[in-house]
């Protein structure tokens, strides 16, 4: 665990050096767009662990293994903690931008509804009291809603497309300089380190809590 | 004596549910009366300003439909979980989806089709122009079976649970949202005279793939719930 | 048949549960004839009818269609309706809403599905609850019966069953 941590700080800060002062300030948004280096990563991340908590899904439901339920439940709310982070900054970024805390263009808005989806699984586990149904339960609601997000996605943009609203998205643009690539790449990495040092910990946690009745959770305890 | 086809069994289950719903009558009438009190609030909360009303009429009538539909799902199954009758559902000898589908039609006839009768009315007095009302019509005519359906989903996972509503539209109102989107937009376009078709087509793929994917995952949801 | 015991809480109902495949064990899985029901699924549901704790009947139907759907459900046997609901003592409400009846008929009519579908297994969690002595016994001579017939009852019940000439096995789950 030490050293991903490590590695972890390895990777953020010369991706946020890079980001935050060696890149050059972009000709339209000036200093401000920086925050794209935290934005763009998170919003990734979201999406990112959303996958692997279908993956997780589709495990459970056809191998029931203990394993994936555990690591469902702990992606859970590092994904929605993800999200929020993509939409806080996405926010941030708006306020110099356009004057506004919120905009509701495409990447914004379906960040929101993948903000409910994971807060739904977060939910839907925490209301059912057997942990070994609640887990089959999220699992079907991560594969729906998996299936879903491409469908939101798509259908957000397009919504968007119909009502002309501004774009946060700048890195639709077919080149982008190294310098500013590189970074982003670096903050990627240094959040996937995250994720797995903070799933870890969670699973840590969350294996305690499944199997305190048995011996061996006991044992460590001292009893 | 032989069992049952499957498509006897299927038909024989949405005439029971039918007839539950005719004897059931006041719990049914409830969402129908909700759509049409969200509706009248609105010319209420904004001011019954003409070209304001026709112009968001479309959204107006289309997220009341998406609310009545969501207080209208816990019926589907709520009463057959009560009382056991889901359970021997669960273990008849036909494929859980297929009677899931059943029921899920039983419930859009009862719920999704007087939404769709009363829709031109409501258009009328909010001002929508004639060109979009065909299109409205259309447009609640194929959603509402995707939300009756999706929906199922949602009540399928929730149906043991004690506050299950509140959860219940937490978890399908994201999976509404497409439905939302291209279901207003059209209406918005036709009555701009524009064509609606490609909208159309979306509402038309969006029914198929959930007549076709959405009552295996409520039956696999259904069977986890009544473990 | 397999008389399951126990006190309070030591899990008679979940085991049922678990074998006509409404729970999943924990561990472990559920045979019929050398096959896992979870791969059997339609074929082992055609020979399996369930009386759980509740009575599987809708209300707000009467006893003849809640018979009907329960045959629309399963393979049906030859027996009519009326004679179904005449051998279990309510011939007479067979056009009456399950509202209206008592608690005991209810019970009466749940176990009815016995006699409407086929079924090799009856898995059968508290029968007699509610019942009173004279049901109670046409019940006993009819589970005797269908042992007879190769049949197979596993049942819970804290009521005394005295079931004679019967091969009745016992599982005690507080042992």
């Amino acid at each position: 665990m030490p050293w991903l941590s490590a590695l972890f700080l390895l990777l953020l800060l010369p991706g946020l050096y890079g980001g935050l002062v060696l890149a050059p300030p972009d000709y339209q948004q000036g200093e401000s767009y920086r925050i794209i280096f935290i934005h763009v990563p998170a919003a990734w991340m979201s999406l990112f662990i959303y996958v692997v908590m279908a993956f997780c899904g589709v495990v459970i439901v056809v191998w029931r293994m203990k394993l994936a339920e555990i690591v469902l439940i702990s992606s859970a709310p590092i994904g929605a903690s993800f999200t929020f982070l993509a939409l806080a900054t996405g926010s941030l970024w708006g306020k110099p931008m356009w004057g506004t805390w919120w905009v509701w263009d495409a990447r914004l808005t379906s960040e929101l509804i993948l903000l409910f989806l994971y807060l739904g699984v977060i939910g839907l586990h925490g209301a059912i009291e057997d942990k070994r149904v609640a887990s089959r339960a999220v699992a079907i609601l991560a594969i729906v809603g998996v299936v879903n997000i491409p469908i939101i996605h798509y259908s957000v943009e397009w919504w968007n497309s119909l009502h002309q609203g501004p774009t946060v998205t700048k890195f639709d643009k077919p080149s982008i300089h190294w310098s500013m690539l590189l970074p982003l790449l670096l903050m990627a990495l240094a959040f996937q380190v995250y994720y797995v040092v903070a799933l870890f910990q969670r699973c840590r946690g969350e294996l305690l809590l499944r199997e305190r009745n048995n011996k061996w959770v006991q044992e460590l305890n001292g009893e | 004596m032989k069992r049952l086809s499957l498509s006897q069994a299927f038909i024989y289950l949405l005439r029971r549910d039918l007839t539950l719903a005719v004897r059931n009558r006041a719990e049914f009438a409830n969402p129908i009366l909700f759509f049409v009190l969200v509706i009248t609030l609105f010319p209420l909360a904004i001011g019954a300003v003409p070209e304001l009303l026709a112009r968001i009429a479309p959204g107006i009538i289309w997220v009341a439909a998406l609310l009545a539909a969501m207080l209208s799902l816990d019926s589907i199954f709520r009463s057959d979980f009560d009382d056991g009758s889901l359970e021997q559902l669960l273990m008849s000898a036909h494929p859980m989806p297929v009677l899931v589908l059943a029921k899920v039609c039983a419930h859009w006839l009862v719920t999704g089709v007087p939404l769709l009768l009363i829709s031109p009315v409501l258009a009328e007095m909010l001002g929508m122009p004639a060109a979009a009302q065909g299109t409205l019509f259309l447009t609640i005519l194929i959603g509402t079976p995707i939300l009756s359906l999706v929906g199922a989903i949602g009540v399928a996972l929730t149906v043991g649970l004690p506050k299950g509503g509140i959860i219940l539209s937490l978890l399908v109102l994201p999976l509404y949202v497409p439905v939302l989107i291209f279901a207003s937009s059209a209406i918005e376009a036709a009555a701009g005279g524009l064509d609606v078709s490609a909208q159309i087509y979306m509402l038309l793929a969006f029914l198929f793939v959930s007549i076709s994917l959405s009552p295996l995952a409520t039956a696999a949801a259904l069977r986890m719930s009544m473990s | 048949m397999l008389l399951v015991e126990g006190s309070n809480g030591s899990g008679k109902t979940s085991l049922l549960r678990i074998l006509t495949g409404l729970k999943l064990a924990d561990e472990g899985d559920v045979y019929w004839r050398g096959q896992s029901i979870a791969r059997l699924a339609a074929e082992y549901y055609e020979q399996v009818s369930y009386v759980g704790h509740h009575d599987g009947v809708k209300r707000e139907l009467s006893c003849l269609e809640n018979l009907r759907l329960v045959q629309a459900m399963g393979k049906p046997t030859e027996l009519d309706l009326d004679t179904a609901l005449d051998r279990v003592n309510l011939y007479r409400y067979g056009d009456s809403l399950v509202a209206s009846l008592s608690a005991g008929q209810k019970r009466r009519l749940a176990l009815a599905r016995l006699l409407v579908v086929e079924s090799v297994l009856w898995i059968l969690d508290e029968p007699f609850t509610s019942l009173d002595k004279s049901s109670m016994g046409y019940f006993e001579s009819l589970f005797d019966q269908h042992l007879q017939q190769q049949g197979v009852v596993i049942m819970t019940s804290h009521h005394d069953i005295p079931m004679a000439g019967a091969d009745v096995q016992r599982l005690n789950l507080s042992a």
